[in-house]
């Protein structure tokens, strides 16, 4: 399904910049350009440690950016203020990656779910609780469970409370960074499919951050891989799988672990060699070019850029 | 095979306010030298708690260790005083834990914290330690290690905390490697780096590995026997091919047909098993999944099945194995296709 619309959400030569010390800088993110349109979901994959939680975390305005900017509903989020600010804290969510660190320990579950509530007017007295005890079984969670505190649940069921609490403000909006690796695989489909039919009944949007990349391609209608700091390819998650293009995403859907022990024990990966380079001193060329077999001398050149190559399907390699 | 861990019907509760969480329900297993055995089952089952039990890392209060034993080279752990159990902790055994933000000491730079552990436990000087620590630093695939060393876990992504993690728990050469969700922030490239760095650690040390984790691939991919648990009780057990192609417990059935596999049709909604799982402050007295399981009978409410032998090793807490229940052809197994 390829959603036509407008972009909901424009990333324009985006790049966040760390410094780590003694003048070091560390190219977390480095000139992101990527729409997501209205009702779309977008995956996003790649290496640990080449910036996707950044990205979705600049995207939220939990962090500034160091040039470029993030367009929303048309307006540049960095520089709202005041009402629309409000309006955009609320239409714009993200579900956590760490379900331990995001939850506040002191608080109960009622009122972790109900904060957002409370600051956006959205439901007082008793259509706050019946609201909040919704959400609770929307999530697979249950009354009993609103006034326990985080440190009494496991980190699926954790969690799911991040999700709760991200949907008790209606958003628009969803950057969900691996909001399904802490949980078991009922469960984790349970969400998926939960995910789903929320995204059809409110519209939602999503930038949907994983590892599992079966996962990925389901809820996926675009799929964008990252490597160090940079989409290196862009395609609808049914070309990507079908064909991917650049090496990296070749060795990434090879290594997917198939829950099948005879296809695991025959099963050949392409090993990726080499050194993952540091995204302090990324490397002149492509990023990818310390573990690339095809690598040419115009890779450790020129970085290449990110160019539709077929209908729809973006790549940045020097081979296309 | 010679027996490293034998756990012998452990208990394990939490007294909350709100009353007593019974998170592991009698559990009895046993892991060889050198063997791989996986833990999967449902969010809050109890595999974490049962791990956190053998290395005795169960906070207490609230938690307690109701009953049963734990023999880790024939001497049994929960007996153990506090310094005694410090020095097998992370020589002999060794955990890399769910959360690594949590358990990596935010005010320590990574790389002094995988020394200290060589200087406690293998008794190194510190510029040997510093050495050693950015040697297995670069082992688990952190790139840059020397200046990687000198930063704080808050300055490491995801994926390289838990890479850290792994580290410093590898440092030591333990006997026993309890791994509790160790691949889920990492991609598939270094997870397979790492599945294969758990395996090359196994043939070339003999090290046993506990591996918890959600996902199915990895357990087909590194394990060679696997534990279900359900509600704080092992439910199936056996070795990788009994469970995938010839699983017996409906539980197991409803894991199996819920993996995601790469060719998933997109317009079908994911297989899930309906309903949650029991109340843990009131677990039922008989099988725990039957409020969820279409095949219940009777019995089932009444009373809990006992274990069940399907073949050498592989055994099921199920009445549907009893000789007078009703044949019930599994959904999945050899010749059924998952998807
Ligand atoms: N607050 C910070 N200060 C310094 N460096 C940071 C900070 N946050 C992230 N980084 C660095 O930025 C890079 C990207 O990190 P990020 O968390 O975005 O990766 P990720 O793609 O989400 O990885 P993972 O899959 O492991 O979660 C990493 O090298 C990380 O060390
Ligand atoms: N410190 C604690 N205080 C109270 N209850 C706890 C505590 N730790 C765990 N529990 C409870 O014990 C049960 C088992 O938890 P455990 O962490 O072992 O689950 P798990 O199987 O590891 O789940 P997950 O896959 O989500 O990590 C859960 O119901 C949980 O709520
Ligand atoms: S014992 Fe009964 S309820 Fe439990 S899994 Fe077997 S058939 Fe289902
Ligand atoms: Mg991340
Ligand atoms: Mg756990």
């Amino acid at each position: 399904m390829m959603v036509e619309g407008m972009p909901l959400v424009e990333i324009k030569n985006l790049k966040k910049y760390f410094n780590v010390g003694r003048g070091a800088v560390l190219k977390a993110v480095d000139n992101v350009n990527l729409q997501i349109r209205e009702g779309e979901t977008v995956g996003l994959v790649g290496e640990s440690g080449c910036g996707k939680t950044t990205l979705g975390r600049t995207i939220v305005r939990l962090y500034e950016p160091t040039a470029g900017e993030v367009l929303f509903e048309g307006k540049n989020v960095h520089k709202l203020a005041g009402q629309q600010l409000k309006e955009f804290n609320r239409k714009a969510q993200m579900i956590f990656q760490d379900p331990y660190a995001s939850l506040n320990p002191r608080m109960t579950v009622r009122d972790i779910i109900g904060e957002g509530i409370d600051i956006h007017g959205l439901y007082k007295n008793k259509e706050r609780t019946e609201r909040i005890y919704e959400l609770l079984s929307l999530v697979g969670l249950n009354k009993e469970h609103a006034n326990r505190f985080p440190h009494e649940f496991s980190g699926g069921q954790r969690q799911r409370i991040g999700i709760a609490r991200a949907l008790a403000v209606e958003p628009k909006f969803i950057v969900c960074d691996e909001p399904i690796s802490a949980l078991d695989v009922s469960i984790q489909a349970q969400v998926i499919n939960l995910l789903m039919e929320l995204q059809q009944k409110l519209k939602l949007t999503y930038l949907f951050i994983a590892h599992d990349l079966s996962m990925v391609k389901y809820v996926s209608d675009r799929i964008a891989v990252m490597y160090l700091g940079v989409i290196v390819e862009l395609a609808t998650s049914e070309d990507l799988h079908k064909k991917p293009l650049h090496p990296y995403t070749q060795a990434l859907l090879s290594a997917i672990p198939i829950p099948d022990p005879e296809t695991e024990r025959k099963k050949k990966r392409i090993l990726l060699e080499g050194d993952v380079p540091s995204p302090i001193n990324p490397p002149k060329g492509c990023r990818f070019v310390t573990r690339c077999r095809y690598a040419k001398p115009i890779c450790t050149e020129q970085q290449p850029e990110l160019k539709e190559v077929e209908k729809n399907h973006f790549v940045a390699c020097h081979l296309y | 095979m010679e027996k490293l861990l034998e756990v012998k019907d452990l208990e394990v509760s939490f007294k909350t306010y709100a009353g007593e969480i019974k998170a592991v329900r009698g559990v009895s297993f046993d892991i060889n030298k050198g063997e791989i055995v996986a833990i999967v089952g449902e969010s809050g089952c109890g595999k974490s708690v049962t791990a956190q039990s053998i290395m005795r890392l169960i906070p207490m209060p609230p938690g307690i260790i109701k009953k049963g034993s734990i023999i880790f080279e024939g001497r049994d752990i929960t007996k153990l005083s506090e310094r005694e159990m410090e020095h097998i902790r992370g020589s002999e055994m060794s955990m890399v834990f769910q959360d690594p933000m949590t358990s990596l000491n935010p005010t320590m730079k990574v790389g002094a914290q995988i020394a200290e552990s060589l200087i406690k436990h293998q008794k190194m000087h510190s510029k040997e330690a510093w050495k050693k620590a950015i040697e297995m630093l670069k082992m688990v695939g952190i790139p840059n290690a020397e200046k990687r060393a000198n930063q704080y876990p808050h300055e490491f992504s995801g994926g390289m905390r838990q890479r850290a993690m792994i580290a410093i728990a590898l440092a030591c050469n333990p006997k026993l490697l309890i791994a509790d969700e160790p691949t889920t922030a990492l991609d598939v490239t270094i997870q397979a780096q790492i599945l294969d760095l758990m395996r090359d650690l196994q043939k070339k040390l003999n090290t046993a590995i506990i591996i918890i984790t959600h996902n199915l691939g990895v357990v087909a991919n590194l394990a060679e026997r696997v534990l279900v648990m359900y509600a704080g009780k092992i439910i199936e057990r056996g070795n990788l091919d009994d469970i995938f192609y010839n699983p017996r417990h409906p539980y197991t059935w409803g894991l199996l047909m819920s993996v995601p596999t790469p060719d998933l049709d997109k317009s079908k909604k994911l297989a899930s098993i309906e309903g949650t799982p029991p109340d843990l402050f009131a677990p039922p007295v008989g099988c725990p999944f039957a409020p969820r399981c279409e095949y219940a009978m009777k019995i089932c409410y009444e009373k809990y099945p006992e274990e069940f032998t399907v073949s050498d090793g592989h055994s099921v807490a199920c009445w549907l194995m009893h000789p007078l229940a009703p044949k019930v052809k599994p959904p999945v197994g050899k010749g059924v296709t998952l998807s």
